[in-house]
């Protein structure tokens, strides 16, 4: 087994796949750190000061100007109100939500990472690994081999979860370099609150507490990885199913980007929940802000996910080892 | 010597309501090539497909040196190397690293059976390159050199020679002839050419619509099936002097058809010539592969 994954691995790395998505998330990441200094700067400069508690107020009043206006839909106010609770906490109890350094943009990046960015990359190796070796044709020689389908099958699968947690990897340790240089290497201290919880209408701060950044970025990855994992998973079933590469990839896309569109507005659809793709954005749960349909929570939104996958990795074993190959 | 490598019995395959596959039975000696011939879609790839696990037989059995393909799968893998259609590896990597690769899949491998079958197969310069940059020929030995690694007893070879150049071709017939005779392989060759099959193979199932024909040597299937043609003038006392010695004349435009017997073709000529018929050509032909089927089947047509 060890030498089938030897030889998964070896594929990887010669068709240069990890080496290219390692690229394009440095590039992505140097691209938001500007963008992001560029932010700073500017409400510096708005403001005339660099003291965060002027910068919280004033965008707790911006807020509330907005939520006066009319032409405001429930949903979204119900997403401000929320929002100017939780920075009106944090002002209460002199913390501030975004310590400048490297950690808060690694925290603030993989939380709009999560739910498209990570798992397209992530994607982009997952849906040709079986399906490569149809379209190139030597799937027939593996598959003579004296070795069982499902040893196959199972050696792609581990090479799956070794890039997934690869890529990971490497998404903190590029985007904490990169950010690091610009806004400094400091910040893995600095206090987090979670624990909020959304009741009906109601930010709940009866279980807030305060953890260190470090631990809460790492619970972050911790999520960032199995929802990584788990679209992975899916990618990886089509592959198996699908002997095209690309319409594997565009089935992918299309169900992540419908993913992102739905979650904006499924409030009230309440069954699709149970879509996978609506439950990408497990660290929103951390964050503490309002789910995209009543009755989601964090377990919720892990227990879809692993059934979703679960199903997926059996799917792609039964088909896999059944099939015949033309 | 006669130690039976392969067996097929009753094989099947029905895909939807369409029955691809019927029946067939053969059996693969030590040292032979055996030729599987028939035109494109008569069911070869199929036939090939099943016996090396690609495809789930309908019905029937593959038994290779004994072990069952869909019951014992690894052990029946062990004993058989193929290409199936294009000898197809991965062009991102070197020669030797593909072979590293398959030589992981196989048990009790060493590094230098991998030396061994490159020299085997004469590839030892560009071994190190990258197969992206081989030549068809190049890949199609690389694949020989794949499919030899594991020291098969039957070797499954599907259109060894497609776009290869004439000397590829030779080459390749001599190697085949090579890995039959000197180290007792059976061979099971698929192509689409009788010229092919006759240069190289011991024995010739002919397989059309999914059913296995005729089971030949070679040799015999040759003398029954070999033509002479006569251009004679003038042809209608040529006609006759001939029917008068043979039973089988025909008549083809300006040409006159009759068996080929070693034999008695001499004496043929010398009355042609007593008749004072003068024989401008004799031509001695192998039927194309249609004649045959045409022959076989009855004057069905392939298609």
């Amino acid at each position: 087994m060890i030498s089938l994954v030897q030889n998964e691995m070896i594929k990887l790395v010669r068709k240069k796949r990890l080496l290219i998505v390692t690229l394009i998330m440095g590039v992505l990441i140097s691209m938001f750190t500007y963008a992001q200094l560029r932010e700073t700067q500017r409400l510096q400069e708005k403001l005339g000061t660099t003291d965060w508690r002027s910068t919280l107020q004033q965008e707790i009043i911006d807020t509330q100007n907005r939520l006066s206006g009319s032409q405001i839909s429930d949903d979204w106010r119900k997403q401000l109100e929320i929002r100017v609770a939780q920075q009106q906490y944090y002002l209460d109890n002199d913390i501030n939500p975004s310590e400048p350094g490297a950690p808060t943009f690694v925290r603030g990046f993989i939380e709009n990472a999560i739910q498209l960015l990570l798992p397209l990359m992530i994607m982009i190796i997952a849906a040709d690994l079986v399906s490569s070796e149809y379209s190139l044709g030597s799937i027939k020689v593996l598959l003579t081999r004296p070795v069982k389908r499902w040893k196959i099958l199972l050696s792609k699968y581990i090479t799956l979860v070794m890039s997934v947690s690869f890529l990971i990897l490497m998404f903190g340790v590029l985007s904490y370099l990169i950010s690091g240089i610009v806004f400094g290497f400091k910040g893995w201290t600095a206090p987090i609150l979670t624990g909020f919880s959304v009741q009906g209408n109601d930010l709940n701060t009866a279980d807030v507490h305060l953890i260190s950044q470090w631990r809460y970025i790492l619970m972050e990855f911790g999520l960032a990885w199995f929802v990584s994992l788990v679209v992975g998973t899916l990618a990886f079933m089509l592959s198996a199913l699908i002997k095209s590469t690309a319409a594997g990839m565009g089935v992918m896309l299309a169900c992540l980007i419908a993913g992102t569109i739905l979650s904006s507005m499924v409030s009230s659809w309440n069954s699709a929940k149970y879509l996978f793709m609506v439950n990408l954005n497990l660290t929103s749960y951390l964050q503490g802000t309002a789910p995209p349909t009543e009755g989601m929570t964090l377990g919720f939104s892990l227990g879809v996910l692993t059934i979703w996958g679960l199903a997926g990795l059996l799917v792609s074993f039964l088909v896999f080892t059944k099939k015949d190959v033309y | 010597m006669s130690e039976v490598t392969l067996s097929v019995k009753g094989l099947k395959k029905v895909i939807g309501k369409r029955e691809i596959i019927k029946n067939i039975d053969f059996e693969l000696k030590r040292g032979e090539v055996f030729g599987f011939l028939g035109p494109n879609g008569a069911g070869k790839t199929t036939t090939i497909r099943m016996l090396v696990g690609l495809i789930r037989p309908t019905a029937g059995s593959i038994s290779i040196c004994g072990y069952s393909v869909s019951k014992q799968f690894t052990k029946a893998m062990e004993h058989i190397g193929c290409i199936v259609e294009n000898p197809e590896l991965y062009p991102y990597l070197s020669g030797w690293e593909n072979l590293q690769h398959f030589s992981r899949m196989i048990p009790s491998m060493t590094e230098e059976r991998i030396h061994e079958v490159v020299a085997l197969v004469g590839l030892q310069e560009r071994i190190h390159d990258l197969v992206r940059t081989y030549s068809l020929g190049m890949r199609q030995r690389l694949g020989i050199a794949q499919a030899l690694l594991g020291k098969p007893k039957v070797l499954i070879l599907d259109e060894p020679t497609n776009g290869l150049d004439p000397s590829g071709i030779r080459d390749m017939r001599k190697f085949i002839r090579f890995l039959a005779e000197s180290e007792g392989l059976s061979v099971l060759v698929s192509s689409h050419l009788l010229s092919e099959i006759q240069l190289m193979c011991d024995r010739v199932a002919i397989i059309a619509k999914g059913e296995v024909i005729h089971t030949e040597s070679v040799k015999t299937l040759l003398t029954q099936q070999e033509r002479l043609l006569w251009k004679l003038d003038p042809q209608p006392a040529g006609i006759d002097v001939l029917k008068q010695v043979t039973d089988f004349v025909q008549v083809q435009g300006e040409y006159v058809t009759t068996f080929y017997e070693e034999a008695e073709v001499g004496e043929w000529n010398k009355q042609l010539i007593q008749a004072g018929v003068t024989v401008k050509e004799m031509n001695r032909k192998l039927p194309t592969l249609e004649d045959l089927f045409i022959e076989m089947t009855g004057g069905e047509s392939i298609d």
